[in-house]
């Protein structure tokens, strides 16, 4: 479904991403994880189109899709949670689900919405309320919600546990789990390496911008190396 | 009964304000920039309005709606020309480009119409208003003035609360990146912005130079930075904000001018703001915005 090919990525004079390649196939949980700074959302930020790669090629769904502008990648079905969620702080939980569905026809958001109220029953009690108010969970919750709004067939999370407590954490899992059994495609930048190999089918351990190891999820929670640097021993 | 002439001058003078301050609030809420050439595109439409009924003699109706159309066009041509190649500029370069605007449009206006003033024929056919056996005139540009500037605010929150366009610009103004991250085309949501604020720059020119009939390529500079004022004194970026600060403004301005100086109006104003922002740093209605993380 993804396949992200051999990119370089700078900021200006820095080189961010040394040479990655990576896949996510259809129906899989992929995720990527690392130390803060290992280039984890600059490639998910590249792959939607908010950052270019200077040399590689990304492509989506059988299409090159390098240079295409994010806009135009949602109605693709690509739809990605940035880091720190950035949901609307002064627009309603209503409106920020309506923003999600942006690319989808007016006709279909009251179906929709209502499924995102099933998934997070939460949104639904704060539906009028202003984003801002909102507890960080229920702002990842919302984050989540309004990009399941696109009709996503590949869904980027980006650290989707930051600074929330271990209850929500599991909850968050959990609704992962749930997408991921109702068929959507996941590709999962996390820092909580624990929390994200027990949910992938296959990981990528990223270092200073470049691919250290990969392997099943499982394989990796296993390997004495991930325990050491990433899972506390 | 001076007090309520000069209370009427200062709204409908005011309420020109609020529309020119809403072009200055809309544009710096979602491209987060000054533009302040906004000022010359209200003379731009005042020129066009002007060719229209006296060289052409078209109708006002038909006269208005050219000088909307044709300051559409400008400001959306202003935005690719000059704006957009600046996108992720440093915003100071924005800034300086749009005083360059401003003076590229105030010496192509001087270029076509020339330096001498052209007297102004006003474009509203109301009679005024006699209240109390005549001793309080409202003029008829006055009553279109004040109806104008509510009609374009009540227009302007239906349309950024309920339309999907709306939605999008503040969603816009909020977060350009997650913004584009939802499909929103953020060029297109710019130009539709500025593609507004000219259309009420062009309405603002024609009621401004109905009420002051004395047209300059110069004309629209001073009220341009008036309405800056008043934006800022509302709360830039809020749209109740420019209404209020604009009305408020004029009403300052004119109460200004007739009890205390004629000279020292322009002052008085930029004194109020300076004690507003003292003690509100974001304007009237402008919010902190209070982010839990």
């Amino acid at each position: 479904m993804l396949q992200v090919n051999d990119i370089n990525v700078y900021y200006g004079a820095i080189h961010a991403i040394k040479g990655v390649s990576f896949e996510v196939h259809q129906g899989e949980i992929v995720t990527l994880i690392g130390a803060n700074g290992a280039g984890k959302s600059t490639i998910l930020q590249t792959v939607s189109g908010l950052l270019r790669s200077r040399t590689g090629s990304v492509t989506f769904l059988g299409e090159n899709i390098g240079g295409v502008p994010a806009h135009r990648l949602v109605q693709r079905g690509l739809a990605h949670v940035p880091e720190g969620r950035r949901i609307f702080l002064q627009m309603t939980v209503e409106e920020n689900l309506e923003m999600g569905a942006f690319t989808q026809s007016p006709a279909g958001v009251p179906a929709d919405l209502a499924h995102v109220f099933e998934l997070f029953p939460r949104l639904q009690e704060r539906r009028r309320q202003v984003a801002g108010t909102l507890s960080g969970g229920e702002q990842q919750m919302l984050a989540m919600g309004r990009a399941l709004m696109s009709h996503p067939k590949l869904l980027m999370l980006d650290e989707p546990s930051m600074g929330l407590a271990p209850i929500l954490v599991e909850q968050i899992f959990e609704i992962i789990r749930a997408l991921h059994k109702a068929g959507t495609t996941i590709l999962l930048v996390e820092q909580n390496a624990q929390m994200a190999l027990s949910v992938a089918d296959r990981a990528y351990v990223l270092e200073t911008g470049r691919i250290a190891l990969s392997g099943t999820g499982k394989e990796l929670a296993e390997s004495d190396a991930i325990r050491k640097a990433y899972l506390g021993g | 009964m001076a007090f309520l002439s000069y209370l009427a001058n200062g709204i409908s003078l005011g309420s020109v304000y609020a529309i020119i301050a809403l072009g200055y609030t809309m544009v710096y809420g979602i491209a987060k920039m000054l533009n302040f050439a906004h000022g010359d595109v209200i003379m731009v439409g005042a020129y066009i309005a002007f060719c229209a009924t006296s060289y052409l003699g078209l109708p006002s109706i038909v006269a208005i709606l050219l000088a909307m159309a044709v300051c559409t066009i400008l400001g959306i041509t202003i935005e690719g020309l000059a704006y957009k190649p600046l996108r992720a500029a440093p915003s100071l370069a924005v800034l300086i480009t749009a005083i360059g605007v401003s003076y590229f449009l105030q010496n192509a206006a001087l270029l076509i119409w020339g330096s001498a003033p052209k007297s102004f024929p006003s474009l509203v056919g109301i009679p005024p208003l006699k209240l109390f056996e005549g001793q309080l005139i409202i003029t008829g540009e006055a009553i279109v003035t004040v109806i104008a500037c509510i009609v374009i605010m009540i227009g302007l929150t239906l349309f950024t609360g309920k339309t999907r366009m709306g939605k999008a610009m503040r969603a816009v103004s909020e977060d350009k990146g997650a913004a584009q991250l939802m499909g929103i085309n953020v060029n297109h949501t710019i130009s539709v912005t500025f593609a507004i604020g000219s259309a009420l720059a062009a309405i603002a020119g024609v009621l401004l130079c109905s009420a002051y009939p004395v047209l300059l390529p110069t004309t629209g500079s001073m009220p341009g930075i008036k309405a800056f004022t008043a934006a800022v004194f509302g709360g830039i970026g809020s749209i109740p904000g420019a209404m209020v600060g604009g009305i408020l403004l004029g009403i300052i301005e004119i109460f200004g001018k007739a009890y205390i100086s004629t000279q020292l109006a322009d002052a008085i104003v930029f004194s109020v703001l300076i004690i507003v922002l003292l003690v509100k740093p974001t304007g009237l209605l402008g919010k902190a915005i209070n982010e839990k993380v």
